[in-house]
């Protein structure tokens, strides 16, 4: 029987759909991955993280995926690695790097945001010492979880999924220095030195951790 | 920096071993290479001549046996090693958004070359291999061959002693082929270990020759 | 290698349970407030205590592989964290019965430990996905023991943020924090502690030396070029 010159698109949807439930069957591995993204997605926003910065983590988890994505078309990290240098000057690079795409995606969203939300001026300079201390964290944790994930399989998905829950005590510190700075009526500065404090312990911890093991993290 | 001393041979392997998880990849691989020598390393797909190659250029550890190359022991001394060897793998490792200049000038600056006699250097490469007309478009733009020519320049950027060259001519046209010779062909006080599927290409140029077999294990000479 | 002292670190497991067993039951008063479900305390908090410090360890035990190399590093780690999980879920079980008996849901948002516990277990159950994604095993080792001294980093901070994110809406509703128990019931919570530390311990090691020895016998089995049954899980190191 001579096959038809056009597939019919019934046979064709049916074909495709099959091919792709039966490889996601054997692998197997998003659905896990995804149902416990969603949870800590669930738990995060139950424990009662405000919008603003839930929305805004997920989408600095999203974006330092693109951190490592060149490195990993160009052969895996190679050229860095067969250079004389001390392999944690790439942790830094790639985390300052990080670090600054975030700022700059800060400076165009905060002052529209502040348009619509900021009762008084003076909280801007106090909102901008939490940001930069909340970018610094991430661009620590991001650099050292995505320059793994790069090597994944599930390389999308992998560095999302341990992010978030990383990112958590962050969150809340960066959420309980800037909600009073917020409040209506004038910025509040409750226990504002204690959120620093912790987010200051985070950046300090997680860029020591990053800087110590990034060497074992290029080696092969 | 200490340079091997006039005894001893550049590359001295014995007994090496390189393991991945259950599979082995290589076993009792053992050889000597004096300076200026070229060594061939031939042997069907999946023999283990690449997993050599990137033992001998540090990027991967060996998982038993002793490898000394110009006089640093691997993997313990790998980083005295690494400014010294000039490697030529499957990928060109080039960033496709950057130019071929910008891309040497980036692999300069890892080696430490940097101003006025990076970028003399440079511009000498671009002129051996015939690219510097196109030296400003982005790599994404460029031909296999041309980005072949490009990752020539950028092995042999830092002037190394010892050229690991994994299957040199792909990709490269006749006169890509000759151009390439002046950099990367047998001669000068350059030791190099060629890995090739392609007997006939290299074997007048080898001093040595090391034939693998599948599993990893050389063939009796 | 791994079953030495087994034996008699079985037996002190099973003697310390049965001794915190009957402390609980015999011996500590009731809870004015809560009764008999209060009980349950004894079992939560030393599961939580310990699979916290388990975490720790798995942390330590990977930088151990870190800078030695030793694969079998990797498995006290691997099976360190696993282990803790494990403990982790009855923690957040044994949890649940006590915040419905005490506060009639199944769970509780004000209680900063739970929270912040929770927070913890989900970050480690990253573990398997992560290893799992990872193919190439001397790399999935090295990974997941970053991935490990990250983490433990992780759960310090995680408690104090919570605390202080919870301590701002609500005051702490679990007043028998351990400085203020009777004395009766800090002899139960010690022994209790003591018997779930040690009930860890043995099963780590027992775990180590089932690895062991099916590492062995597969090493045998490919020494003489025998079928291997079974492929192995991929993510769970292997022990010679």
């Amino acid at each position: 029987m001579t096959p038809p010159q056009v597939t019919p698109t019934g046979s064709a949807f049916a074909a495709i759909l099959a091919k792709d439930l039966r490889a996601e069957l054997r692998t197997l591995q998003s659905l896990p991955a995804m149902a416990l993204f969603a949870t800590t997605t669930f738990v995060i926003f139950r424990f009662g993280l405000d919008r603003t910065s839930l929305s805004g983590s997920l989408a600095a988890l999203l974006g330092v995926n693109r951190l490592f994505v060149a490195e990993r078309e160009e052969g895996g990290f190679d050229a860095i690695r067969l250079a004389p240098i001390d392999r944690s000057v790439l942790f830094a690079a790639k985390a300052t790097a990080l670090f600054v795409y975030l700022a700059v995606l800060e400076l165009v969203v905060v002052p529209v945001f502040a348009v619509f939300f900021l009762d008084s001026a003076a909280a801007l300079a106090p909102l901008a010492a939490v940001l930069v201390l909340a970018d610094l964290g991430i661009a620590a944790t991001g650099t050292l979880i995505s320059s793994m994930a790069v090597h994944s399989r599930a390389r999308d998905l992998l560095g999302p999924l341990v992010l978030l829950p990383l990112v958590v005590p962050l969150m809340i510190a960066a959420t309980g220095a800037s909600e009073p700075l917020l409040a209506v009526g004038g910025p509040g500065y409750e226990r504002f030195a204690t959120w620093l404090a912790v987010l200051s312990l985070y950046d300090l911890i997680f860029l020591l951790v990053g800087y110590a093991v990034f060497d074992f993290l290029l080696e092969d | 920096m200490s340079p091997a001393s006039a005894s001893e041979p550049a590359l001295s392997v014995a007994a090496l071993r390189r393991d991945y998880g259950e599979r082995t990849a290589l076993e009792g691989i053992g050889f000597e290479l004096a300076a200026g020598e070229t060594l061939l390393v031939l042997g069907p797909n999946g023999a283990g001549k690449t997993t050599l190659l990137r033992i001998l250029a540090t990027l991967l550890r060996p998982s038993g046996g002793e490898v000394r190359a110009l006089g640093c022991a691997l993997p313990g001394e790998a980083w005295k090693l690494r400014g010294r060897v000039g490697f030529l793998g499957h990928e060109p490792l080039l960033y496709r958004d950057l130019s071929g200049r910008e891309n040497l000038r980036f692999h300069a600056r890892l080696h430490g070359l940097q101003g006025a006699p990076a970028e003399a250097r440079i511009a000498e490469l671009l002129a051996t291999v015939g690219m510097q007309r196109r030296a400003e478009e982005r790599v994404v733009e460029l031909s296999a061959g041309m980005r072949q020519r490009l990752a020539i320049c950028r092995c042999v950027l830092h002037e190394p002693e010892l050229l690991l060259l994994d299957e040199p001519d792909s990709n490269l046209d006749a006169e890509g082929r000759l151009l390439a010779r002046a950099l990367i062909g047998p001669g000068g006080k350059r030791t190099r270990v060629v890995v090739s599927h392609d007997p006939e290409r290299f074997e007048a140029e080898a001093d040595r020759v090391l034939r693998l077999e599948a599993g990893g294990r050389a063939v009796a000479a | 290698m791994f079953s030495k002292g087994l034996a008699p670190l079985a037996i002190a497991t099973a003697v310390t349970l049965t001794a915190a067993f009957a402390l609980v039951f015999f011996y500590a008063p009731l809870d004015a407030d809560q009764g008999f479900i209060q009980k349950i305390f004894y079992l939560h908090v030393p599961l939580a205590i310990v699979a916290l410090c388990g975490f720790v360890a798995g942390g330590v035990f990977a930088i151990l592989h870190l800078r030695s190399g030793e694969r079998r590093w990797d498995a006290w780690s691997y099976v360190a964290i696993h282990m803790s999980v494990i403990f982790g879920v009855a923690v957040l079980i044994t949890g649940s019965i006590w915040a419905k008996a005490s506060w009639g849901h199944w769970w509780v948002w004000d209680e900063p430990t739970l929270v912040s516990f929770l927070i913890v277990f989900l970050m480690y159950a990253t573990y398997y996905p992560f290893r799992y994604a990872i193919e190439d095993p001397e790399r999935q080792a090295r990974y997941a023991s970053v991935f490990a001294v990250t983490a433990g980093a992780f759960v310090p901070l995680n408690f104090i943020a919570v605390r202080l994110a919870e301590s701002l809406v609500h005051p702490r509703t679990f007043a028998t924090a351990n400085g203020g128990l009777p004395g009766s019931m800090m002899l139960t919570f010690l022994v209790s502690l003591a018997a779930m530390a040690l009930l860890w311990v043995t099963l780590v090691k027992l775990e180590l030396t089932a690895k062991s020895a099916s590492g062995q016998l597969k090493r045998l089995r490919r020494a003489i070029d025998a079928p291997v049954a079974g492929a192995g899980s991929r993510i769970a190191p292997e022990v010679s």
